[in-house]
Order: structure tokens, then sequence, then C-alpha cells
């Protein structure tokens, strides 16, 4: 099982409608050479789909972590975070806001709902890349991620 | 600057964060509390901890005398005032209960003790370049300090 387990892919949801903000993490993530697979959503309504396997989604991995974005079409990242906190099985997902908002209403809104944390997007494509990669290296190499392979 | 509240009962722990904070950033302000009551206490600022500072982020361990982190975990999140403050459990228990139990009661994140020295400072210097440099917290205006 540990054996295994260690080659797993660590299965990440980036909810992102801006497409150039999705390249820049894609690449990012594929830079710091670990192991992850990296799955889109362009709104809060294919995220949810996703998350419950609705539709196209029947098949989709449950994530390990998941990249919010607060503000995207049909139905935006406060929704989503709310939802995602008031399933009993989703809840335990660590749940990231990565942001252009730096509104100080955003980031109470977003604690307040339980998101796990709350990052800015930064402007420049340096400091974006850096930013990735310490998600990379706290979230999926320090922090214990609960065991998600039973649910199926 | 920072007010971090370490909910610890091992002294030996308590030294290493407070020296690996220290290294990491000066400026931190890190108050220890050794048992679950009396973090309740801190965080409602009670009795002696009546002039306490609402804490930026909190770093919980999970065993604990007289209140364990899992019922202070679950008072802060039921708590409309005290939720928003991250709470990161750092604890040596590796156990998968207690990591589930843990993101179920909405802890922000689940970090386990090292054993060996170094990576005990690398683990708390990581924290700090995370949480108190990279994460947006929110802003505690209210309580009186700025």
């Amino acid at each position: 099982m540990k054996s295994t387990e260690d080659e797993m892919p660590i299965v990440v949801l980036l909810v992102e409608d801006s497409p150039g903000d999705v390249r820049l993490t894609q690449e990012a993530f594929r830079d710091s050479g670990k192991p992850v697979s990296l799955h889109l959503a362009a709104d809060g309504i294919e995220a949810m789909a996703f998350l419950r396997q609705e539709g196209t989604y029947a098949n989709a991995p449950r994530p390990d972590l998941i990249l919010l974005d607060l503000n995207m079409p049909r139905m935006d990242g406060r929704e989503v975070l709310a939802l995602i906190k008031k399933d009993p099985s989703l809840k335990i997902i660590p749940t990231i806001i990565l942001t252009t908002s730096e509104a100080e209403a955003d980031i109470m809104i977003s604690y307040q709902l339980q998101a796990n944390c709350y990052l800015r997007k930064p402007a420049h494509w340096d400091a974006f890349d850096n930013l990735v990669r310490s998600i990379n290296a706290f979230w999926l190499a320090r922090a214990k991620l609960p065991q998600q392979r039973q649910v199926v | 600057m920072r007010t971090v509240l370490l909910i610890e009962d091992s002294p030996g722990d308590v030294r290493l964060t407070l020296e690996a904070f220290r290294e990491a950033d000066k400026s931190i302000d890190l108050r220890v509390v050794a048992d679950g009551v009396e973090a309740m206490t801190f965080l409602k600022r009670e009795g002696v901890h009546a002039d306490a500072p609402r804490p930026d982020f909190i770093l919980l361990d999970l065993n604990l005398p007289k209140m364990d982190g899992r019922e202070v975990l679950a008072h802060i999140k039921e708590d409309e005032d005290l939720k928003t403050i991250p709470t990161v459990i750092l604890t040596t228990s590796d156990a998968e209960a207690d990591i589930l139990t843990s993101y179920q009661l909405q802890a922000n994140c689940y970090l386990s003790k090292p054993v060996q020295l170094e990576e005990f400072e690398g683990l708390v210097k990581s924290i700090n370049d995370f949480w108190l440099t990279k994460v947006k917290l929110p802003q505690q205006t209210h309580g009186g300090r700025t």
C-alpha cells in the first residue's frame, strides 16, 4: 500500500476562468517535478459537477486539493466554497483560495466560509511561479492530506 | 507584528518551536499555553488572560491535558468570532483517523511533528514562510490592537 501510494499522483482541481492563469499554474506545477494530476474547471457550475461526478464528470477523480478562484462566471468561488464546506464528504478536501482580489471583505468571507487558506495571485510571472511552488512545497510535501483512496 | 498562539504541553516542543520562530522572524509575538482549558481562556480573554491579544494564527497540538486539541478545534470552529483564525494542527500523531477528524472539524491544515531536530526546525520555518508570509490572514482590527 505504502509504495504504490508514494507513486500515485496527487489530484489537484484548479477552478479558474482565466486561460492565462490556467496556463501559468499548469507550467508552474509541471516545473515543480512532483507527480501532480491537474484537472481544470472553468467556472463554479463545472467545479461542482466535477466534485459531484455528474454528467461528463461521472468518472472524475476525487481531488486531494482544490485551488479556487473567487471571481468566475455562472457560479462564483464564494458560492462554490460554501457548497464544498457544507458537504460532509467534500468539506475535508483542503480548499485554497487563489485570486487577484486583495479586498479585506473577500479575505474575511473566505475564512468565514472555512477556506483552508487565502492566497493572492501576484501580477508578475516570477512571483506567480514562486507562489505555485510554495503551494506545492507546503501542501503537497509538508501537509498531511486526508486519505481519499477508499472513497469511490 | 503577528501574534501566534502555540497550544502545546511538551516543554521540549515548546522550546524547539520558540527557537525556530525566533530564528525565522524575530518580530513574531509567540504566546504559549499548555492545555486546552487555558487555550480557551486565552482565546476568550478570561481571567488571567483578560488582556490577551487576539492571535493571527494558531498552532494546536492534539493530545493535551484537561481538554484535548480536537475539542479546542471544535470550539474554535463553532465560534463565529474565532473561526476565522487559521488553526493548524501540529502533532506527533500520524493516525489517519486524527487527520480525517481534524479536517472534518475544519482545521486549516494538518502537520505531523518530525522526530529529528533539524526537520522540526525546517517545518517551523516552512510554517513561517507559508502561513505568516505568503498567506493573506484576515485583518483583525477589532480588539483594540493595531
